[in-house]
Formats: C-alpha cells, structure tokens, sequence
C-alpha cells in the first residue's frame, strides 16, 4: 500500500548532489520560550537553480523538521514565503542562491510583523488594513442588472490601475516600510497601494469613501515617499507611486 | 495635510518678501533698533510679519504633532499631543504678538 508522503518527503523535493554549499544561519525564535532571537547554521549543497526556500526545506528535512516556515506555491503567487534574505525582504522560493553573491545566506522574520515562530510571522495586520480600504468595486448596480454582461474598460483606463492588480499580499512592502516600524497604527503601502487600485478604477464608484478611509491621522499622510516599497516588490508593483497618485486625487489634482 | 501643505507655501511666499525687505535695506542696517521699531509701527508690514509668525507656528507644531504621533501611538497620548501642540502654538503666537502690539501701543 502506498504511503501518503510526509511534508518533508514531498515529492517535489530532489536532493542536491551539486559541489557547491553555502552556509544558511536561519532566525530562530519562539516568543513563548525565548526572549531573543538566536541563528543556526546548516551546510547546505545547491545548484544554480536552488531557491532559498528548497534550502529551507532541505533543512527541515535533513537536519532539523522544527524549523517553522510558511510557504505553498514555490513560484511567487501565493505570497506566502517572505522574509528577509540577506538583509533584504524577499520571497524565499523567488530567491535563487546562486543569485545572492554570498557564501553565507541569512535567512530571518519579516519586520514589522509579529514573529509566530522562526520564519512564520502574524498576518492580521496585513489583512486588516487591506480590508478597511474595501478592496473590491463599489457600486449600486451589477452586471447582472445592466443590459450589457460585463462593465467594459478601454486599454487606457486598465492601464490607470493594472499593475497594482498584481499584487499577492506578501507583506514585503510592509516589511521594508521604515513608517511602519515607528507607527503601528500607520495603514500601510499594501493597503494604500490597493486604495489606488480601486479608486483609478473606473468601474469603481467608491472614491470618495475610500479617500475619506485613508485621510487619517495614521493615513495616507504618514507616508515619508522613502520608497523603499516599491524596491522589494516581487511583483513589481509600485507602492510608492500609488501613493503620490492618490495624494494627487486627495489635493484636487486629479479627479 | 492640506493645511501642513497649504502654511508651508504660503510661508516660502511671505519669508521671500521678508528677507527680500531685508535685502534692499542693507541686512546690518535693517537689524538695528529703530529700523526695526519702524518696520513694527508700519502696520501692513507688521501685518504680514503677524501673518508669517502664524502660519510658521501652525506649520512647526503640526510638524512636531505629526512626528510625535509617529513615534508613539495610543489614544490617550494622541489626545495629549495633539491638545498640547495647539496649546504650545498659540502661546507662540500670542508671546510673539505682544512684541507689535507693545510697540504700537507706545509700551516701549
């Protein structure tokens, strides 16, 4: 009888045979028992295509199965692997060793985010602030009810918002922002770059709702335009400009 | 924001008419006491010095309110901050006010 695979002996998980190592320090934390975070370090055999999350997973499987990880899809569109490589906020499964530069890989939480434990950290936030903006199209008819199927858009007023669309809510952005590490009330460039989405949209009809979600004292306005959003996106989404453009719809510039 | 905004260009305008004042007079001279008596007992200029000693102070404190609602957040605090800049702001008017309204009442 066949035996349904543990999670660490997925069949996707090939070992690597390659010369080549690096070694990987992973943060490990547990708020309940520690009260700082401390590294281990794994020796670790890659080839140029190895991810930094095919590391973490060879870890778990070889050396230690306690390490807590979040991931699902392995190719940047769940959103669910960020953390911070090398210094930097990125996906673990977009990351490629070899592209690092580095024999040694750091691999720790995301700031900003409360730590669950070692590379696992807390989401409500996240969700939280993209939910006040109401991420979704405001209005009072449907399709359903209009005499044509679908609300129709030109190629020009899909390009206002297209690239905001894509963002997968991995909460790097929120992890580089240097505002959010000061302001635990601040909304965030996730939930602001989503703002934009929707209010550029031209389905929407929820504008000045959302506007007025965002004119807050921890709003809109506590964006120091660093940038530093739009730098780590995997998506390529550009944080920091949907917010000078929503600035730009808040100031009376655009309508 | 609007208003944080709004004080600051507006200040840039009127401190450019200020030091461009200054200028013509020759900077030392427009420094000495007479000159500045004068300028305090000329009231469309003491007006617009009123003017920009109001729109810095609204501007500086709502600064100041903005970086220390940054630093900490809580709604007793917030409330605190907020109550406490406007309190410091208009102290900062009136004590820089009594300066031209001393001199024009003849109480120097």
């Amino acid at each position: 009888m066949a035996q349904t695979p543990t999670l660490a002996e997925e069949s996707g998980t090939t070992p690597f045979s390659s010369s080549q190592s690096i070694t990987l320090r992973i943060a490990r934390y547990n708020p309940q028992h520690d009260s700082a975070k401390s590294f281990m370090e794994f020796q670790i055999p890659y080839e140029k295509w190895t991810t930094v999350l095919e590391a973490i997973l060879e870890v778990k499987k070889h050396f230690d199965h306690s390490v807590a990880v979040r991931y699902s899809c392995r190719q940047a569109t769940c959103g669910s692997c960020g953390m911070i490589i090398n210094g930097k906020p990125r996906l673990a499964c977009f990351t490629k060793i070899s592209e690092l530069n580095s024999n040694v890989i750091t691999v720790e939480p995301m700031n900003n985010f409360p730590i669950i434990r070692d590379l696992a950290v807390k989401f409500e936030r996240l969700f939280d602030t993209h939910h006040k903006i109401k991420p979704y199209l405001i209005r009072d008819d449907t399709e359903i009810t209009t005499n044509t199927k679908e609300f129709l858009q030109s190629p020009e007023e899909l390009e206002q918002y297209i690239q905001f669309s894509n963002c997968i809510k991995c909460g790097l952005c929120n992890s580089a922002c240097p505002t959010m590490a000061t302001d635990s009330s601040f909304v965030g460039p996730q939930a602001l770059a989503q703002a934009y989405r929707y209010v550029a949209d031209s389905r929407d009809k929820g504008k000045d709702n959302r506007l007025k979600i965002i004119d807050d004292s921890h709003g809109i306005w506590r964006c120091h335009f660093a940038g530093s959003c739009s730098q780590v996106c995997p998506k390529g989404v550009d944080p920091a400009m949907g917010i000078q453009l929503l600035r730009g719809y808040m100031l009376g510039f655009r309508s | 924001m609007k208003i944080h905004y709004g004080t600051a260009l507006a200040a840039i305008a009127l401190v450019a008419v200020h030091i461009l004042m200054r200028l013509t007079q020759g900077f030392a001279e427009s420094l000495e006491y007479d000159s500045v008596i004068a300028n305090y007992k000329f009231l469309p200029y003491a007006g617009m010095l009123e003017i920009i000693l109001i729109l810095l102070s609204i501007h500086g404190f709502n600064g100041l309110r903005v970086i220390l609602l940054e630093l900490k957040q809580g709604r007793r605090y917030e409330k605190a901050v907020s109550y406490g800049c406007v309190a410091a702001m208009i102290a900062l008017i009136a004590y820089g006010s009594r300066t031209i309204i001393m001199v024009n009442t003849g109480m120097t």
